[in-house]
């Protein structure tokens, strides 16, 4: 589907649910993960999938589990070695 | 849901009404919804943007715990209103379509030291012994922490609790009247400004922004511009600016129903956080030292709320009378004319809309009404 404009510089391998995913050093992890050919990030409250949108930070759409910790947004959050990224399900929790 | 518009310019040139209500805000929103269920043709007259508008920065709780200690009239009229929710918002919400989110869960106001359990203790058997706490009970930590969602912090020793305290969304409230106030028939007319009100032969000539109306009686309801108009009426709305900050978490998936003193989930799952007091006039910004404070509170309270984003913060400020009593008044120089104000316009928005707006109506405000006279605040009146 999303095709890098330019492949190269060292690579940066993070987890996403059970797969091994291989990033370029400096991108977001949406840019990664879409990449990869992902494309459902979350499931919002109301039950739908959602991806990013704006990959800019404003449209909170591309809401994921960061090593353990709901919510983060995958556009503004950069890879690196052994992150573990989780598919958000439905709110986050507090408790 | 109707879908009218609201009028930008008056309905005819000499537009005339039974009631025009000054302020769209809860206050004069809840009396003209009221007044037009009593029968009343209504107008209501809302500046805009460039006012200070509390009931648009508010915390949307009908809090009756602990109001109206000293003051057993004000605790009476604080419960009769969380009594009429109920039917009340229904009505609203079938009318319009719109669900206020009206939900009594009953409220806990936490305590994080012996001290101040043993002040919510004095405080329900003082509104006991006046007259009625509305069920205000004292709870050990272990009771409460068998009715919270989330594990509590450490210093927690226990709660005064009461089943009266409800909450809503007090935006979609203030949406609600405004529509149904124009589908029962009534004149809604926003952003213009009342510029001065003068008695006339059979009632009131207002002068506003977009033209004159004439009515048979006048409410001023117009939170903190209340003070001048009020004046020119013959009545006394004596108000101030209480500053509230209030802070708002990312949306979290629902913890159950559950209602603290300040802090509060809304439907859509954000947990709302605040409620500071604040006197600093006419100044409604926030301040970074308001909001640590009431963020360290919370997180005393429930550790677990530490791990939210905050995404949102304001303030707004109360409109607030000398004693914190509503002010509900016929004016005795220019009959007709009356006022009304409080703090705690959610709570009472029920009461305005089905004891307060029915006796303006009617010309007279009943005794348990005419108690919140600002003669109050006179001496030669005493
Ligand atoms: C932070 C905070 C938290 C709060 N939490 C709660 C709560 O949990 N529960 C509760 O019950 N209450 C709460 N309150 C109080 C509640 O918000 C107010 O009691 C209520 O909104 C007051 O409504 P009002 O209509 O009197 O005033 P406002 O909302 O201020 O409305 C007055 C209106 O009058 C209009 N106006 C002014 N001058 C003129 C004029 N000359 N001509 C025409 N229109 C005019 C303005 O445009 C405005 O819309 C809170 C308040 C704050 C600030
Ligand atoms: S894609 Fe819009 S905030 Fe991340």
């Amino acid at each position: 589907m999303f095709k890098r404009l330019e492949r190269g510089g060292p690579t940066v391998r993070f987890r996403f649910e059970d797969e091994e995913i291989e990033a370029v050093e400096g991108e977001s992890v949406a840019a990664a993960l879409l990449a990869a050919g992902i494309d459902t990030f979350r499931t919002s409250p109301l039950g739908p999938a959602r991806a990013p949108y704006c990959m800019i930070g404003m449209c909170f759409d591309c809401l994921v589990s960061i090593d353990g910790v709901e919510n983060r947004r995958a556009c503004q959050v950069a890879v690196a070695p052994g992150l573990s990224v989780r598919r958000q399900s439905g709110a986050r929790r507090v408790g | 849901m109707p879908s009218r518009q609201p009028p930008t310019s008056l309905p005819s040139e000499r537009f005339a009404v039974d009631v025009a209500v000054v302020g769209g805000g809860l206050v004069g929103s809840a009396i003209a919804w009221g007044a037009l269920e009593a029968g009343a043709t209504v107008a209501l007259l809302d500046e805009g943007d460039v006012a200070h508008r509390a009931s648009r920065g508010n915390f949307g709780q009908i809090w009756v715990q602990g109001k109206g200690e000293g003051h057993p009239p004000y605790a009476r009229l604080t419960q009769r209103s969380a009594t009429l929710w109920p039917e009340f918002s229904a009505r609203l919400g079938v009318r319009t379509g719109i669900d206020v989110g009206f939900s009594q869960p009953g409220g806990l106001t936490l305590c994080l030291s012996e001290e101040e359990l043993a002040t919510r203790a004095a405080i329900a058997s003082r509104l006991d012994a006046e007259g009625g706490s509305a069920g205000m009970a004292i709870l050990d930590r272990d009771a409460v922490a068998r009715m919270t969602p989330l594990p509590l912090g450490d210093s927690v020793r226990g709660a005064s609790f009461c089943p009266a305290d409800a909450h809503a969304n007090p935006l979609a409230l203030l949406r609600a009247f405004h529509l149904d106030i124009q589908a029962q028939g009534g004149a809604f007319i926003p952003h213009t400004s009342v510029e001065a009100v003068r008695a006339v032969r059979g009632g009131f000539a207002i002068a506003t922004s977009a033209g004159e109306i004439v009515a048979g009686k006048v409410v001023v309801a117009a939170g903190l511009g209340s003070a001048g108009l009020a004046a020119s009426l013959g009545l006394d709305m004596p108000v101030r600016p209480v500053r509230g900050q209030v802070m708002v978490t990312e949306r979290a998936a629902p913890l159950g129903d559950f209602l603290f003193t300040g802090l509060r989930q809304t439907r859509e799952g954000s947990l709302m956080i605040g409620g500071t007091q604040e006197e600093v006039g006419f100044d409604d910004g926030t301040a970074n030292v308001a909001m640590r404070t009431m963020s360290r509170r919370a997180v005393a309270s429930f550790p677990d709320i530490a791990r939210l984003d905050v995404v949102r913060c304001w303030g707004a400020l109360r409109i607030m009378t000398p004693d914190g009593r509503p002010i509900y008044q016929q004016s005795r120089r220019y009959p007709g004319a009356f006022a009304a104000t409080c703090h705690s316009g959610v709570t009472l928005a029920a009461a305005h809309a089905l004891v307060v707006a029915p006796s303006i109506v009617a010309g007279d405000l009943p005794h348990e009404l005419a108690t919140f006279s600002a003669d109050r605040f006179h001496v030669q009146a005493a």
